[in-house]
């Protein structure tokens, strides 16, 4: 195959990715951008098998490891995407996030390591650049991974003298960096993807939970950077165009995201070197709060003409989106308005909870986002939080300093009564304590969403 | 190729990254997020090219590893953004829009 063509099939790749984010854009062309971008992977992918690099021939050298560990890649990844639950996606798009960026520091390595002494100066910086950021990115991505996971602390990881150690370590990785462009050589390169690795770990530690979705966004934009640059250093305009394409959307997202939440991109990543433990939490807990029986609720409800249905992560966990359905459909059937106030970031992740009650197929118009659902709380006769904690928590918009201070809430607080579906008093994922726990027309219910909904649902029926 | 090329290539793409997410709704930060995670995974392309021309056992190690986390990222990602997409779809016929 000529150069030529090689190159143009290329760009049919790479027109195809930007076809796939244009798609994934709008709710109703999604599914069909995200196949787009599956064939132009898949098509770059088949093409280089035919097309022989400079000075080499076809079939291609290893061409047995190189079908193979594709094989090994596919049996890893197909079932892992396949049998995960909605809750868990947000954890395993990071983690996919960061083996890519540990795919293209590996690659860098290995040209490094292939080119020796011919390599020139810019090909050396663009090494330098792929393998420190997508180092980066794979070991902030596990630690991403592990946060969601909840196989360690969720909240912002900070010990004394951390961001002396933070900037230590930053200083360091660049020195090797610097190292490694004027002395070359394997040992600077691996003493660099070490360092680099460590600092990915410590950018990320002290993020604190609710913000970890805006980290992985930016991580993904890096890791999208850092294909480019790879792109450079091959000589592959696929790669350059491609890795730009994820570098540039990914850092709008990432700003749309912290928008969405309402905090500063640099106080996110940054906020916690100069953040406080939070503290004024234990003495809290002893305070009385109103607990409610499922028939106490169905009453209220009963009698209710507008209702606003919060979903947050414990609906997500408890799998509970077809029984809420079935309560939002009784009430209908009762003449009851039913709407869900869907806030931006409820869940782990933007969209979280649109997607979830789409599996249990609420119709999109009952769906209100957050400006639209908060001047009509003034009218609701109740608001029903179901494991929804921190969008709902009006410290964010009376406790300065507070981790979630001014992030947009809904103001459920403005509802005539409040009904609070939780597994324990435990607060959210960002760690704060909840007032509207404790304010009188509070109505608590505790115990799993899904069994807490289905006795509410029985109640009601016998209403 | 001419770093002019290159420069031209990586400052368009940019601004086309920037045009085609800017007006997107909250609900489909995560799908488009995975999607473009997914498409960072062309990195298998690299991988592919690194082994073809490792020399040592070494390269040709590190190349394997790079083609199994790229395959994971590439796969795995466009998967799993199907999946949550796959909830979009409308089912019911008595659904307008």
């Amino acid at each position: 195959m000529s150069h030529f063509l090689y190159s143009l099939i290329g760009l049919a790749a790479g027109v195809c990715f930007i076809l796939a984010l244009k798609g994934l854009s709008t709710p109703k062309t999604a599914r069909r951008g995200n196949i787009i971008g599956a064939i132009g992977a898949t098509i770059a992918t088949l093409v280089v098998f035919f097309y022989a690099q400079e000075g080499e021939s076809l079939p291609l050298n290893n061409f047995g490891w190189i079908i193979g560990a594709i094989a090994v890649g596919v049996v890893i990844g197909v079932p892992a995407a396949r049998k995960v639950q909605m809750t868990q996606m947000p954890q395993l798009v990071a983690l996919f996030n960061g083996v890519g960026g540990g795919a293209a520091a590996l690659v860098a390595i290995v040209e490094y390591l292939h080119l020796g002494d011919t390599a020139n100066t810019a090909e050396v910086i663009a090494t330098v650049f792929t393998v420190i950021v997508g180092c980066v990115s794979f070991s902030g991505s596990i630690i991403t991974f592990l946060k969601l996971q909840e196989l360690m602390t969720t909240r912002p990881v900070v010990f004394p003298g951390g961001r002396f150690v933070i900037a230590g370590t930053l200083a360091a990785t660049l020195a090797a960096a610097v190292w490694v462009v004027i002395e070359l050589g394997t040992n600077p390169l691996m003493i660099l993807a070490a360092l680099s690795l460590l600092f990915g770990i410590l950018f990320v530690l002290p993020v604190g939970g609710a913000d970890v979705p805006i980290v992985i966004s930016l991580l993904n934009a890096f890791t999208g950077l850092t294909v480019a640059a790879s792109g450079y250093v091959l000589d592959s305009t696929l790669l350059i165009i491609a890795g730009t394409l994820v570098g540039a959307s990914g850092t709008i997202l990432t700003r749309l995201m912290a928008e969405a939440m309402g905090r500063s991109l640099f106080g996110t990543l940054f906020g916690a070197f100069t953040a406080k433990p939070q503290e004024a939490t234990g003495a809290a807990e002893e305070r009385p709060v109103r607990s409610g029986s499922p028939d106490d609720v169905a009453i209220l409800l009963n009698y209710a003409r507008r209702v606003v249905i919060v979903p947050g992560f414990g609906l997500a966990v408890a799998q509970a989106q077809h029984t809420v359905r079935e309560l939002a459909d009784l009430m209908l059937a009762k003449g009851i308005d039913v709407a869900y106030g869907i806030h931006p970031v409820a869940g782990r992740m933007p969209g979280h909870m649109n997607v979830l009650l789409a599996e249990a197929n609420v119709p999109y118009d009952q769906l209100a986002e957050m400006d639209e659902v908060n001047p009509t709380f003034g009218q609701t006769d109740v608001a029903i939080v179901i494991g929804a904690n921190d969008v709902v928590n009006p410290a964010a918009q009376t406790t300065p300093g507070c981790p979630i201070y001014g992030m947009p809430i809904l103001e459920v607080s403005n509802a005539a009564n409040i009904i609070f579906l939780k597994r324990s008093m435990r607060p959210g994922f960002a760690g704060i304590e909840n007032e509207l726990l404790y304010d009188p027309k509070t109505m608590l219910l505790f115990g799993d969403a899904k069994a807490s909904l289905t006795k509410v649902v029985s109640a009601l029926k016998n209403l | 190729m001419e770093p002019i090329a290159i420069i031209s290539i990586f400052v368009l793409a940019v601004f086309v990254g920037f045009e085609v997410v800017s007006k997107v709704s909250s609900t489909l930060h995560t799908p488009l997020m995975s999607g473009a995670n997914a498409i960072h995974g062309v990195i298998l392309v690299g991988a592919i090219i690194v082994a073809d021309h490792s020399s040592t056992n070494l390269e040709l190690g590190l190349a394997v590893a790079a083609i199994i986390l790229a395959t994971i990222n590439m796969v795995g990602g466009f998967v799993v953004t199907d999946r949550m997409l796959e909830m979009f779809k409308p089912k019911k016929g008595g659904e307008k829009k």
